[in-house]
């Protein structure tokens, strides 16, 4: 298999041109608490990203990424500039999000399936039918994802009868389910093993490739960046700046042993110098 | 059911004869009147023989109880929601709702005897006013401590206060609720007694009252039997509910591993 080099602009399209645009954050910052225990979490940031991109947000520690994921969707306002998602003000919240943690947290009174379902019984236009429909057609729209990521079968189970790459690939599932145009994923991964980790990083692939949402991902690790993302941006240590913005464009579907490759290699180097570098630059600071 | 359960459960069983077998013995064997402690089989005698007069006063009780703990159960199940879903007014409430648990019930008794009369309504009032309490505290808890985590998925989603509430605060509240209700019941039970042995001329209660009057004492403790009976009974519906509603919170042991 043939890998092209890593560059600004190489490989898959650089999508800012054409496709409409996902989220934009213009000069956000955020701040959390107030007057002297005021912790300021991200400081002016600009971010566009367009319909369909797969961006992954790496990072020292604290630097804001899960900020930025929250403000994508909603949970978390900024204190000055403008986050549009979706073509409105995130105050609206109109747009709809599929979003997972590190926790998979499942409902434990609920089967697997339920759970998954969950979305349809709060986002329209599912919830008019929910009622009417969740024996049947969202039934079966739950069961055909979980038959994608790999659990057959395990609908009718409860949470705690799950194993932990179990739990998150059910996750997956209940985030895409009411087919979000947006799918935030803040770490989904961290708590699993290496093995269980790359055998859900090409679950997700798939998931992306068929459903084709636009995918923000937080992560430590990278290359889980590398191998998942279209485009890798690295944050600063605290508060959170963009430092550096690249598009990656390895061949898909992406395998594990591409992750081993030369040119991967060299991408996950120059990642990691600049978050070395970021971090030093705050311990610098501090001293 | 497994063999372990069987055998714990015929130990409560035996427990249960020994305790009554030791009592008959222990009158048999001292002489002691029955008017200071009857046998249980003369309990029993006159609980059979007495049943048609008492019955009417059972069901008084008994519908008392449930009409207070209906009453409670729903004062409770809004004020703790009401106190729940807000930090601010859980820990501005909470000072003054334990005032309140803590005034002793019986003294409300003569208060409420002062505005309704005598009978049935003071009784109600009593039993509600007993078994509110945990149900507040238990569905107040229940929801103040919602992990953050499973109410974000569904903000994100865009899921009203109401939905989250519906979705995930009243289903995870459930294991609370049905442990309070099974404390509240028997408070509910206490009320009622309570206030219709003070104020009342219905009610096991007001028998039992009567009967120690008139030195009755087999019919006193008759009453007793009715009492503790019911109170099983009702422990009992409430903890079957609770196993088919909150089953999840109790996990078997059939995890599946991979």
């Amino acid at each position: 298999m043939r890998m092209q080099a890593n560059s600004e602009f190489s490989g898959e399209p650089v999508s800012s041109g054409s496709a409409p645009i996902a989220i934009e954050l213009s000069d956000a910052s955020v701040t959390f608490g107030r007057g002297d225990r005021a912790v300021p979490a991200l400081s002016k940031t600009t971010l566009r990203i367009s319909e369909g991109e797969f961006v992954a947000l790496v990072g020292p520690s604290g630097c804001g990424k899960s900020t930025i994921l929250r403000l994508a969707s909603g949970l978390v306002q900024p204190t000055t500039g403008v986050v549009i998602v979706g073509g409105r003000e995130v105050a609206a919240r109109a747009m709809r999000v599929g979003m997972a943690f590190q926790n998979p947290t499942m409902l434990p009174w609920m089967t697997i399936e339920r759970n998954i379902m969950l979305p349809l019984k709060i986002v329209e236009p599912f919830r008019s039918k929910f009622r009417k429909l969740r024996k049947t057609e969202f039934r079966d729209k739950a069961n055909a994802l979980l038959e994608q990521v790999g659990l057959k079968g395990f609908g009718g189970r409860f949470p705690w009868q799950l194993s932990g790459g179990m739990l998150q690939r059910a996750n997956l599932c209940r985030a895409l389910i009411h087919e979000p145009r947006l799918l935030l994923l803040d770490e989904p991964f961290g708590a699993l093993d290496q093995f269980t980790r790359e055998e859900l990083w090409s679950i997700l692939q798939g998931l992306w490739m068929t459903h084709k949402p636009t995918v923000l991902l937080v992560t430590h690790d990278l290359r889980e960046a590398g191998f998942l993302a279209s485009r890798i941006c690295v944050m600063s240590a605290r508060p959170g700046r963009i430092l550096d913005d690249s598009h990656v464009g390895f061949a898909r579907p992406r395998t594990v042993a591409m992750t081993f490759e030369p040119d991967f290699v060299a991408l996950n180097q120059k990642l990691r110098a600049m978050i070395v570098d970021a971090r030093s630059a705050v311990q610098e600071g501090t001293a | 059911m497994s063999a372990l359960d069987i055998r714990q459960k015929a130990w409560s069983a035996a427990l249960i004869v020994l305790f009554f077998v030791a009592w008959e013995l222990f009158c048999l064997m001292t002489g002691m009147s029955d008017l200071v402690l009857p046998r249980p089989s003369q309990v029993l005698v006159t609980l059979v023989e007495r049943f048609p007069v008492l019955w009417p006063h059972i069901i008084q009780t008994l519908a008392t109880t449930m009409f207070g703990f209906v009453l409670g159960v729903g004062l409770g199940v809004v004020l703790g929601a009401v106190i729940g879903v807000s930090k601010t007014a859980y820990d501005t409430a909470y000072p003054l709702l334990i005032g309140f648990s803590s005034i002793p019930k019986v003294a409300v008794v003569p208060i409420f005897v002062l505005w309704f009369g005598s009978g049935t309504v003071p009784a109600v009032l009593t039993a509600l006013s007993i078994c509110f309490f945990p149900i507040v505290v238990n569905i107040a808890t229940g929801l103040a401590t919602t992990e953050p985590e499973l109410e974000d998925v569904l903000k994100a989603l865009g899921a009203s206060k109401f939905d989250i509430l519906w979705n995930v605060g009243l289903p995870r509240t459930m294991p609370f609720f049905f442990a309070s209700l099974k404390v509240a019941i028997s408070y509910a039970f206490v009320g009622a007694v309570l206030s219709e042995t003070v104020a009342s001329n219905r009610g096991i209660g007001n028998v039992m009252m009567t009967a120690s009057s008139n030195f009755n004492v087999p019919l006193v403790f008759a009453g007793l039997f009715v009492l503790a009976g019911l109170g099983v009974a009702l422990y009992v519906v409430f903890s079957l509910i609770e196993g088919q509603v909150t089953g999840w919170a109790t996990r078997k042991n059939d995890v599946i591993a991979t």
